[in-house]
This record gives C-alpha cells, sequence and structure tokens, in this order.
C-alpha cells in the first residue's frame, strides 16, 4: 500500500517539474508552430549551471534562479538570431533546434564531463512530514507547490493582462495579430524567454530528484513533446493535464510493466492523436 | 558526357577495393554505401513527399532487430533476411497510419515519439532485445554459397544492393506514381480535386521508404554483425536526415552526396576529437543557414552562377 502512495506522490512531484518544463514548450509550439527541440537541452543545461553556481557557494534557491535567468538569456540569443533569420520557414526552425541541441548536449559533456551530479536537497525542506499515516518528502511536495503558484502565475499572466492577450491572440491567428498591431516578432522573443527560463529553473529543481547527467535531454524532450500532443498547443490547461498524466504514467509504468516503460508512456500519446489529433484541450490541430 | 561520367563512377566503384588500399578503407565505402540506400529511402518522403521523419532510425533498427533474433532462433539466412524486411514494412505501416494523420510539424513530431518508442524498446524490453548489450550476429549470409566475411567481398554485395537501390529510385522519381507524390507534395488539396487519394499515395511512399530502410537497416546488421539500442536513437534519425538534406532532398545525387559527406566526416572527426555530435550539430546549423538547398542543388547553383558569370564576362571582352 504504502508503495502506492510513494508512486503517486513522485507522480505528482514529477508532473510538477514536467509543467514547467512543458508550459513554456507549449506556448512557444502554439505561438511559433516549432517543437523547440533544444527545450530538453535547455533543461540539462539549466542543471548544470545551478551545478556551477552551487558550487561557486550560492544557496540552492539562487542558483535556480541563475539557471533560470541564465537560459531566459540562451533562449532569447537563440530566437533573436538564429531563429528569427528563418522565420516563416517552419522546417529549417525545427531542424536548427535540433543541431543546437547536438551541439548544447556536447558542450556540456565537455564541461561538466560524463559523471552523474548528485545535488543535495536545499537544507529547509530535507526530511518528511507525517500524514495521514504515511510520510511524504517535503522536497516533492514543494516541487508541486511551485508547479501550481507558477502555473497561477502564468494563468493570471495570461488570462488578465495586456501581453497575455497578445500572446493568446498570437497563438489563436498570428498572421491577424500582426495586422491589428500585435508586435508579434517581439512576442516570439518574449516567449521563448519565459519558456527556456522555466525550463532552465525546472532543470535545477528537479536535480535533486533525477540528478544530472548526459542523456537527461534526451529523456526529458520526447516527455514535453507527449505532454504537449496530450494536451494540445498553446494550453495551458493542456500542459497541466497533460504533465499529471505523463508524470502518472513514467512513475507507476516502469513499476506496473517494467519491460513496456516507454510503450505505457506512448500509448496514450497515440490514441489521443487518433482520436482527437489536437490535442485535449487545443483547438487547432496539428 | 553524362553517360560517360557514370560509366566511370561504376568503374571507379567496382574497382574500389583494388585501388583504396587497405580494409579499413573498404569498410567505410560500404558504411558509405549502406547509409546512402538509407538515405534514399529517407529522401522518397523528406525530398518527394515533403514530409520530413525524424523516426527512421526505429525502422532502420527494427530491420536490424528482426534478422538479429530470427538467426538466432535458427532461422535460415534467406528466411530471416526476408522476414526482417516484411516486419519492417509492416512496422512501417504501422507508422504510416498513425503519423499519415497529420502533416509538416505534426507529422515530424509523431514520427520522433514513434521511433523513440521503439528505441524504449529495444533499450528496456531486456528479456527481448538484451538492452544496452546488443545481440550479436553470429556469420553474414552467404548468398549462392559465396562468402561474404571479407571486407572487399562485402563490399561488392553491398555495392549491388546500392546499385539496385539507385535504380529503383531512379525509375521511381520517373514513374507516373513518383509524379503523383511530388504532386501531393506540393499541391495536396489540387490532388484531391484532380482525384487522387492523397492519404494512399503518401502511405505507398511511406512503405517504400520504409522498405529500402529495411534494406539498408539488413545491410548494416551483416556488416556490423551486432545491433544495439544506439542504431535506433533519435541522434541516428537525425544523422540520416542530415545527409538527406546537406546533400540536397528531392534529388538522386543528393542523399549520396550528403551520406559521402557525413560518414567521412565522422570517420575523420573521430578519429582526432571525440565531439562528432558537436561537429554533427554545427554541420546541420551551418547547412541550414547557409545552403538549406543542400549541397547537390547548391553547388549545380554556384556553377551556374559561375559559368554566367564567365560568360557575360566573354560577351563583355568579344564586344
Amino acid at each position: 500500500m504504502s508503495q502506492w502512495v510513494v508512486l503517486a506522490v513522485n507522480s505528482f512531484s514529477f508532473g510538477g517539474l514536467l509543467f514547467l518544463l512543458s508550459a513554456g514548450f507549449s506556448l512557444i509550439f502554439g505561438l511559433m508552430r516549432i517543437p523547440n527541440l533544444t527545450h530538453g537541452s535547455l533543461f540539462m543545461l539549466g542543471a548544470y549551471i545551478g551545478v556551477t553556481g552551487l558550487r561557486l557557494g550560492l544557496d540552492f534557491w539562487s542558483a535556480a534562479l541563475l539557471s533560470g535567468l541564465a537560459m531566459a538569456a540562451l533562449g532569447g540569443v537563440i530566437e533573436r538570431f538564429l531563429l528569427r533569420r528563418l522565420q516563416g520557414q517552419e522546417l529549417p526552425q525545427v531542424l536548427m533546434t535540433l543541431g543546437l541541441s547536438f551541439i548544447i548536449a556536447d558542450l556540456c559533456l565537455m564541461e561538466w564531463t560524463g559523471d552523474p551530479i548528485s545535488v543535495s536537497t536545499p537544507g529547509a525542506l530535507r526530511g518528511v512530514v507525517p500524514l495521514l499515516g504515511f510520510v511524504f518528502p517535503i522536497y516533492r511536495l514543494a516541487i508541486v507547490l511551485i508547479a501550481v503558484v507558477i502555473a497561477a502565475a502564468l494563468w493570471l499572466m495570461l488570462d488578465w493582462t495586456r501581453l497575455g492577450a497578445m500572446i493568446r491572440a498570437g497563438v489563436d491567428d498570428a498572421p491577424i495579430a500582426r495586422v491589428m498591431g500585435v508586435p508579434v516578432s517581439r512576442l516570439f522573443t518574449t516567449v521563448f524567454c519565459l519558456g527556456a527560463g522555466l525550463a532552465g529553473f525546472a532543470g535545477m529543481l528537479g536535480a535533486p530528484i533525477l540528478s544530472v547527467y548526459p542523456g537527461l535531454d534526451a529523456e526529458m524532450l520526447p516527455l514535453a513533446l507527449i505532454v504537449v500532443i496530450l494536451g494540445g498547443s498553446g494550453s495551458l490547461l493542456g500542459a497541466l493535464v497533460g504533465s499529471f498524466v505523463v508524470g502518472v504514467l513514467y512513475n507507476f509504468g516502469p513499476a506496473l510493466f517494467p519491460e513496456l516503460a516507454y510503450v505505457v508512456l506512448f500509448l496514450p500519446m497515440l490514441l489521443v492523436l487518433v482520436l482527437r489529433p489536437q490535442g485535449l484541450f487545443g483547438r487547432q490541430s496539428l | 558526357m553524362r553517360r560517360a561520367a557514370l560509366a566511370l563512377a561504376i568503374i571507379a566503384l567496382v574497382t574500389l577495393p583494388y585501388w583504396i588500399g587497405g580494409s579499413y578503407y573498404i569498410n567505410i565505402a560500404s558504411q558509405i554505401l549502406i547509409w546512402a540506400v538509407f538515405a534514399l529511402g529517407l529522401n522518397v518522403l523528406v525530398g518527394y513527399g515533403g514530409l520530413v521523419s525524424l523516426g527512421h532510425a526505429g525502422l532502420f533498427g527494427t530491420a536490424g532487430y528482426a534478422a538479429a533474433w530470427l538467426v538466432a532462433a535458427g532461422v535460415g539466412q534467406l528466411a530471416s533476411g526476408v522476414g526482417a524486411i516484411g516486419l519492417t514494412v509492416l512496422m512501417s505501416a504501422l507508422f504510416a497510419v498513425l503519423a499519415l494523420r497529420a502533416t509538416g510539424i505534426g507529422f515530424l513530431m509523431i514520427t520522433l515519439a514513434l521511433g523513440q518508442i521503439l528505441w524504449g524498446i529495444a533499450y528496456r524490453w531486456i528479456s527481448l532485445t538484451n538492452g544496452d548489450n546488443g545481440i550479436n550476429v553470429s556469420a553474414r549470409p552467404m548468398p549462392l554459397g559465396l562468402s561474404l566475411a571479407t571486407p572487399s567481398a562485402f563490399y561488392i554485395a553491398t555495392l549491388m544492393v546500392f546499385g539496385l537501390a539507385v535504380a529503383a529510385m531512379a525509375s521511381f522519381v520517373a514513374s507516373p506514381f513518383g509524379a503523383c507524390l511530388r504532386g501531393t507534395r506540393d499541391q495536396a488539396r489540387r490532388m484531391t480535386a484532380l482525384g487522387y487519394d492523397v492519404w494512399l499515395i503518401r502511405f505507398l511512399a511511406f512503405l517504400f521508404s520504409g522498405f529500402w530502410t529495411g534494406i539498408a537497416g539488413l545491410l548494416f546488421c551483416y556488416y556490423d554483425q551486432f545491433v544495439s539500442p544506439h542504431l535506433l536513437t533519435l541522434s541516428s534519425s537525425a544523422e540520416v536526415l542530415l545527409m538527406v538534406i546537406s546533400g540536397g532532398s528531392g534529388t538522386l545525387l543528393g542523399p549520396i552526396a550528403g551520406a559521402t559527406l557525413v560518414v567521412a566526416m565522422k570517420t575523420v572527426a573521430s578519429a582526432y576529437i571525440e565531439r562528432w555530435n558537436l561537429v554533427l550539430g554545427a554541420i546541420f546549423v551551418a547547412i541550414i543557414m547557409l545552403m538549406p538547398e543542400g549541397l547537390v542543388p547548391g553547388s549545380q547553383r554556384l556553377w551556374r552562377w559561375a559559368r554566367r558569370g564567365r560568360d557575360l564576362a566573354a560577351a563583355a571582352t568579344s564586344r
């Protein structure tokens, strides 16, 4: 019994991490119409930069913030100087992000070597809380809380601010938004920075659970892809629901069917693709 | 002129084991041919169908694993080869049914996800695939009783398959079916209006592409006599896509030139530096930024441009 509770807690904390990763991925996909294949690399690079921050004597939260800011800056550079040059050509843009992901992965391997690096849980959040006869690790609960807070903030931003209204307009119909005077190109940069920053922050946040190792990027990217296909591109609610679904599958799958873990993970995605190609909460088809 | 060049190329390829010097180089030539077959197969979809797949390494690996299992299970070499290709075509049909629900970026994402599933199976389903340790293939087949154990014998066999692949591609491009596929790439809606079943054309093209990918996978399995999940990684899919794009998608020569370039770069790069993925990524980015149409059309354009410049200069001086 307690094994299932542990799995459930792990599912939700992993879902929370996944939401931080895929919210940006989903917004970028919704707005720019491209899956940003560097997203997993930004997650991994964020974690590595956080590790370096810790080694330089920063505390955990400053390091996580540093990761987020560094990745936001890198995302801005990628969008402004590389993707912008290929504006309107979606396929070359995707291939560009794929090429960049190989470069980032190899540079990480060069700088931080191939050994996995484990990161200790920040001091205040170590230990467990007893609840209803079970014990829950505080850090994992904190991740869920952070994800929910960020989800709420993103929702407020998207639904209640001018910037959010412009992003929604861009997701719905970029050419018309442009005609109406929405600076869509500047939105691309903003959303890319935001998404990249969240991915980097999530990388560091996940480091105490997942540790940091080469291949983390390739592990996370398909998950973000599944989340977006499940939830529908550009939909925040879709990303949230999709993340928790994938979090559950990712943790329960290997426990129930150890050898078919990946099949269990991808099966719902295939079902959604066949039955509802635009995703559970998406409005437009892929 | 064209014919002479073709004849020269064939003579050079057939006699390659005699002049290239050393089995190391013969093996590299075999690798180039295998990857060229793979790239030609992918080019059917990418170049002529306008459908960019990032999951073809999964099909490549399916053929390799299937052959390895069947051989290990004691099935004869011929039967296991045919079985492996059959299974790969079936897998391609499954891929096609799922992926052809979308085109463009959606198609790319679905094929990527499908490729990752197959990789996950190869990596995690240890009782079936032996996980990361891979499966050894005890011996190369002996078609008509001829041994393919030596590098040059294997090279010649690969060259014959490669020749078949090129001939198949050439006739495919010239065929009405090839024209239909190009039509669905350029004007899908108009093709529908003309009464063509666009989905079916794409589906058949996927099977054709999967067939040659399977042939390449089978050759690679015999070449290496070993299959591992590494064959199915996203970076394999990206590598072969890079071959198609760098050489020039939608041309016959492009994927072959791309395969030569990428395999040569990989061999040279890994002799000097460990960072192959870095080089791969950098070429990817550079090609997309500087020569998006690929090397073969790109250099043809440069050639025409240079010739026109020379003609203009000649005209100016004669005046």
